[in-house]
C-alpha cells in the first residue's frame, strides 16, 4: 500500500491502458495510429514495473531502471517505424494498412 | 586343398566385357568389339578348361567321391542367422562340365558372330549383351545357393529377351521376345514359390546343405499334406515347373519357336546350347532332393517323355529350318529330363542322371553345330524356307560336311556323340518304365526322319534358282562349325561316367547291345525313310499329307497350343479378370488418391484465407489466442 | 479519501479517458494531442510515486521527442485536414470483445493474487544513486544494459537515417 493506494489500483488501472492500447491496434486503419496504440501499451507498462517496484520492493530501484530502459527502447522502435512508414508512404501514396496485404496466400 | 578362388574370374571377365562394351563399343569399330567379346570368352574357356582339368584330374577324392567344393563364396544378404543369400562359385562335377559346355559354346558363337553379324547395326549391342548372357549362364550353373541361381536364372532370361528383340524393328521379333519373357516369367513364379516353400520348411538355401547327405529336405516338410503330397513334394513340383518353362516343356513350350525370330548365333548359345538346359540343371542340381520325392521325379519323367514326343511330332511337318531344330531341341530336352526322371541315385542306380547330363554334354555341341550350320545356310541363300532351298552340297561344302555330322549325331549313329548319350538314356528308360521306353525309342527313329528330311530337303533336292550364287560362309563362320563337329564326332568317347555321377563317385558303364542294336536299327530306318522322301524331290510327302489329312493339318499348326493359349488369356483372363481390376485399379484406387487430393485442394482454398496479409488480423488471432491459453491455463486446468 | 489517492484516480481517469480518445478520435492530430496528455499524465503519475527522474525522462522523452516524431511523420505522411474513416462494425466488435475479455481475464486474475505490500520508504531516490547504479558493475549495477542501450540507440539511429534517405532513383 503506497500512502492508501493499494497495488490492485494501479495493476486495473494498467491493465485497462493496455487493453485499450490493444483495442486501439487492432481497430485503427492508420499505421500512424497503430503506432500510437503501441505507444499506449508500453506506457502502460512502465507504470506497472514502476508501481512493483514501488510498492513490492521499496528497497531496491530495479522497476525504474527498467522503466528508464523501456522508455528507451520505445524511443528507438518509434524512430525506426516511422522511418519505414515514410518509406512505405513514398512507394504507394498511401499508409492504409490493409493494403498492405503482399505477404499472403 | 587347391585353391580355385580364381574361378570368379570365370564370371568376372564377361561382365566386365557386358560393361565395358555396352558403354563404349559404338565408339569404335565393330571389329574391336567383336574382338574384346571373343577374346574375353577365350579366356574364360582356358579358364574353365584349366578348372575341370583340376578337379577331375588332380584334385584327390574324398571317400571314392569327388569333392563338392565352394570355390568362392560371399554372403550377401543376411536374412536371419541360418537364412542368408551368398554370391559363390560351387565346383561340383555338373557345374564344371556345364562351365566347359557353356564357355565352349559361347566362345565358337562369339567367333562366329563376328563374321554372321557383320553388316548389322546393332553389332556392339550384340556382342555386349552376349556377354551379358555368358556372365548370367555361367553364374547360373556354379550357384553356390538357390536364391543365386534364382537371380541368375532371371538375367540369363533378361538376356534372352534382349538378345531375341535384337531386332527390335520388326514387330515379330518384339513380340516373341514379350512371348519368352512373359512364359519363362510365369513359370518363374512357380519357382519362386518352391524356393519360398522349400527354404521357409529346411531353414536354408544353400545347395550343399540341401543336398548334402543329412539334408534338412529329408527330415523337414514331410509330415504336412495338402491334396495327398507332401510340402517337400509340392515345393519340388513348384521348383520344376520353373525348370519347365525355361526348358520349354510341354505345356510352357510356346516360347522357343518364336524365339527363332533372333538371330541365328543367339539361337545356337541360348535356345539349343545353354539356356534351355537350365531347366535340367536344376533338376539335376536338387536331384538328391527329387530322388527324395518320387511323385516329383514321376511328374518330371512323364513330362519330358510327353514333351519328346509331342515336338517331334510337330517337327516332322515344319518348314522354316529354325523352327525344326527349335523343335529339335525340345524334343532332346525331353529326353534329359526324362532321363533325369526314371533316374536312381548312387552308383549303377543313378544311369538315368548319368546319362542326361552326358546328353546334355553332347547336345550341346551338335545342336549348336547345326544352328551355326543353319545360320550359313541363311546367310547364303537370304531365306529361312526349305522349300527355297535344294542342292546346296556343291555351294557350301564346309557347312555341308559339318551339317552332315551333326545330324548323323543327333540321329544316334555310332561313333558320333549322339549314339553313346541316347543310347544310356534308353538304357536307364528300359529298366525303369517300358511305356517310356517305348515312347523314346519311337522318338529317335522320328529324330532321325526329320532331321534327315531337313538334310535332304536343303542339301539335295532340285536346285532353285537363286538370286545370286550362294557362296560359302567366311572363315570366321566355317572354323566354329568345323571345330564343334570334332566335337560332335569325339564327345562321345568321354569317359562320362568316370567324371558326372548322380552320387559323384565313378562307375565303369557297358553298353548293353540289347538296347544299343535295336536303337541304331530305327535310325537306320528314319534315314532310309527320309532319303527315299527327300533326296530327290517326289511326290510322296504332299500326298502323305494329304492322305493324314486332320493329324497333318493339326501338327503343322503346332496342334493348336498357341490358339487356345490366345484364347484363355484375351476371351477369359482379359475380359474376366483383368477389365474389373483395371476398372478397380482406375476408379476405386485412383478415385480414392484423386478424392484426396481434391479435399486437400478444396479444404486448402477454404483456410488460406487464414494467411490473408493483413497484420491486424493477425494480430487479432495472436491476442485471442493468448488469452484463450490464458483462461485455459489458469481457471480450466486444475491439476 | 487520502490525497495520495485522489491525486491517484485524478491522474487515472484523465489516462484512461484521453487513451479512449486517442483511440477513438477520427482526426489524427487530434489523436497525437491525447496522447501527449495521456503521457504527461503518466509523467504525474511518476511524481506521484516520488520517481523524480524518471518522471522527467518520461517528459523528455516520451512526450517531448516520441510524440513529436509522431507528430512530424503525421504531417509527411497523410492529409491532416481528412477525417479518419470508421472502421467497420464487426472488426471493432471483435476488438473490442477482445479486449474486454482481456482486461477481465487479467483483472481477476490479479485480484486474485495475494501481493505481499510493504509500506512505503519516505527516502527519496536522488540522481546520484541513479548515476551510481547506472554505471556499477556489482550486483545491482546496470553497465551492461546501459552499453547494450547505447549500441542499441547508435543502430536505430543509423537504421532510420539509412531506411528515411531519399533514393537517387
Amino acid at each position: 500500500m503506497f500512502e492508501g493506494v493499494p497495488i490492485y489500483w494501479f495493476l486495473i488501472l494498467t491493465t485497462v491502458i493496455f487493453f485499450i492500447g490493444v483495442y486501439g491496434f487492432l481497430v485503427r486503419k492508420n499505421l500512424i495510429t497503430m503506432l500510437m496504440s503501441i505507444e499506449l501499451i508500453l506506457n502502460s507498462v512502465c507504470i506497472n514495473f514502476v508501481a512493483f517496484n514501488k510498492i513490492l520492493f521499496p528497497e531496491h530501484l530495479e522497476g525504474m531502471f527498467f522503466t528508464m530502459f523501456i522508455i528507451a527502447v520505445a524511443a528507438a522502435e518509434a524512430s525506426v517505424a516511422i522511418a519505414i512508414i515514410i518509406n512505405i508512404y513514398r512507394r504507394i501514396v498511401n499508409i492504409d494498412v490493409e493494403k498492405m496485404n503482399e505477404m499472403k496466400y | 586343398m587347391i585353391n580355385f578362388s580364381y574361378t570368379i574370374w570365370i564370371l568376372l571377365i564377361p561382365l566386365i566385357v557386358f560393361v565395358v562394351t555396352g558403354l563404349t563399343g559404338h565408339k569404335f569399330k565393330p571389329i574391336v568389339t567383336g574382338i574384346v567379346g571373343t577374346t574375353g570368352l577365350g579366356v574364360v574357356f582356358l579358364l574353365s578348361v584349366f578348372t575341370a582339368y583340376k578337379y577331375f584330374f588332380v584334385l584327390d577324392k574324398v571317400g571314392g567321391a569327388f569333392q563338392r567344393l565352394l570355390g568362392f563364396n560371399m554372403v550377401w544378404l543376411r536374412l536371419t542367422e541360418k537364412l542368408h543369400i551368398d554370391i559363390g562359385v560351387l565346383l561340383d562335377p555338373i557345374s564344371v562340365m556345364m562351365l566347359i559346355v557353356i564357355s565352349t559354346v559361347s566362345f565358337m558363337v562369339h567367333l562366329y558372330s563376328i563374321g554372321y553379324m557383320r553388316e548389322e547395326k546393332g553389332f556392339a549391342r550384340f556382342f555386349s549383351m552376349l556377354s551379358l548372357f555368358s556372365f548370367s549362364m555361367l553364374g547360373l550353373v556354379v550357384a553356390t545357393n538357390i536364391f543365386q541361381m534364382y537371380i541368375f536364372w532371371e538375367l540369363v532370361g533378361v538376356s534372352s529377351y534382349l538378345l531375341i528383340g535384337f531386332y527390335y524393328e520388326r514387330d515379330s521379333a518384339v513380340a516373341a521376345s514379350k512371348k519368352a519373357f512373359i512364359v519363362t516369367r510365369f513359370a518363374d513364379l512357380g519357382f519362386l514359390i518352391g524356393i519360398l516353400v522349400l527354404s521357409y520348411t529346411t531353414g536354408t538355401f544353400d545347395f550343399l546343405t540341401l543336398t548334402g547327405p543329412n539334408s534338412p529336405a529329408f527330415t523337414s516338410g514331410q509330415g504336412i499334406m495338402f491334396l495327398g503330397m507332401s510340402t517337400m513334394t509340392w515345393s519340388m513340383i513348384f521348383v520344376f515347373m520353373g525348370g519347365a518353362g525355361k526348358s520349354a516343356m510341354f505345356p510352357l513350350h510356346i516360347w522357343l519357336p518364336d524365339a527363332m525370330e533372333g538371330p541365328t548365333p543367339v539361337s545356337a548359345l541360348i535356345h539349343a546350347a545353354t539356356m534351355v538346359v537350365a531347366g535340367v540343371y536344376l533338376v539335376a542340381r536338387m536331384f538328391p532332393i527329387y530322388h527324395h520325392e518320387q511323385s516329383a521325379l514321376d511328374i518330371v519323367a512323364w513330362v519330358g517323355g510327353f514333351t519328346s514326343l509331342f515336338a517331334a511330332v510337330i517337327a516332322c511337318t515344319q518348314f522354316d529350318i529354325k523352327r525344326v531344330l527349335a523343335y529339335s531341341t525340345m524334343s532332346q530336352i525331353g529326353y534329359m529330363m526324362l532321363a533325369l526322371g526314371v533316374s536312381g541315385y548312387g552308383g549303377e542306380e543313378g544311369l538315368g542322371y548319368m546319362a542326361s547330363m552326358f546328353h546334355l554334354f553332347t547336345h550341346a555341341f551338335f545342336k549348336a553345330l547345326l544352328f551355326l550350320g543353319a545360320g550359313a545356310i541363311i546367310h547364303a541363300v537370304h531365306s529361312n524356307y526349305m522349300y527355297e532351298m535344294g542342292g546346296l552340297r556343291k555351294y557350301l561344302p564346309v557347312t555341308h560336311a559339318t551339317f552332315l555330322i551333326a545330324c548323323l549325331a543327333i540321329a544316334g549313329i555310332p561313333p558320333f556323340a549322339g549314339f553313346f548319350s541316347k543310347d544310356e538314356i534308353l538304357v536307364a528308360a528300359f529298366h525303369a518304365n517300358k511305356v517310356l521306353f517305348a515312347m523314346e525309342y519311337l522318338v529317335a527313329g522320328m529324330t532321325a526322319f526329320y532331321m534327315f528330311r531337313l538334310y535332304y530337303n536343303v542339301f539335295w533336292g532340285r536346285e532353285q534358282h537363286y538370286h545370286h550364287t550362294p557362296h560359302e560362309a567366311p572363315a570366321t563362320m566355317t572354323i566354329p562349325l568345323i571345330v564343334l563337329a570334332i566335337g560332335s564326332t569325339f564327345a562321345g568317347f568321354i569317359p562320362f561316367t568316370r567324371l558326372v555321377t548322380s552320387d559323384s563317385i565313378p562307375f565303369e558303364a557297358h553298353t548293353e547291345w540289347g538296347i544299343a542294336i535295336p536303337s541304331i536299327l530305327i535310325a537306320l530306318i528314319g534315314i532310309g525313310l527320309a532319303t527315299v522322301l527327300y533326296r530327290k524331290k517326289t511326290e510322296i510327302p504332299e500326298k502323305t499329307a494329304i492322305a493324314l489329312g486332320g493329324l497333318y493339318k493339326a501338327a503343322y499348326n503346332k496342334f493348336y497350343i498357341d490358339e487356345v493359349y490366345l484364347f484363355i488369356t484375351k476371351k477369359i483372363i482379359f475380359n474376366y479378370v483383368s477389365r474389373p481390376v483395371a476398372w478397380f485399379d482406375r476408379h476405386i484406387v485412383d478415385g480414392t488418391m484423386n478424392g484426396i487430393a481434391y479435399v486437400t485442394n478444396v479444404a486448402s482454398d477454404r483456410i488460406k484465407g487464414f494467411q490473408s496479409g493483413q497484420l491486424q488480423q493477425y494480430a487479432l488471432a495472436f491476442v485471442s489466442g493468448a488469452i484463450g491459453l490464458a483462461l485455459l491455463f489458469i481457471y480450466l486446468w486444475t491439476n | 479519501m487520502t490525497n495520495n489517492q485522489f491525486m491517484f484516480l485524478l491522474f487515472s481517469a484523465v489516462i484512461v479517458v484521453f487513451s479512449l480518445l486517442t483511440v477513438t478520435s477520427r482526426r489524427i492530430l487530434r489523436a497525437a494531442t491525447f496522447l501527449l496528455f495521456v503521457l504527461v499524465s503518466t509523467s504525474g503519475m511518476y511524481f506521484l510515486l516520488r520517481f523524480n527522474f524518471l518522471a522527467a525522462i518520461q517528459l523528455t522523452l516520451y512526450a517531448g521527442g516520441i510524440v513529436v516524431l509522431i507528430i512530424f511523420s503525421i504531417l509527411l505522411t497523410s492529409q491532416i485536414n481528412d477525417k479518419l474513416s470508421i472502421p467497420p462494425v464487426t472488426k471493432r466488435i471483435y476488438a473490442a470483445i477482445v479486449a474486454v475479455a482481456g482486461i477481465l481475464v487479467c483483472s481477476l486474475t490479479i485480484l486474485q493474487t495475494s501481493f505481499v505490500q510493504k509500506t512505503f520508504d519516505p527516502e527519496r531516490v536522488n540522481v546520484k544513486t541513479i548515476g551510481q547504479s547506472l554505471l556499477s558493475t556489482g550486483k545491482y549495477g546496470y553497465s551492461l544494459p546501459f552499453e547494450v542501450i547505447s549500441i542499441l540507440l547508435l543502430a536505430a539511429m543509423i537504421g532510420s537515417i539509412i531506411l528515411a534517405k531519399k533514393r537517387k532513383d
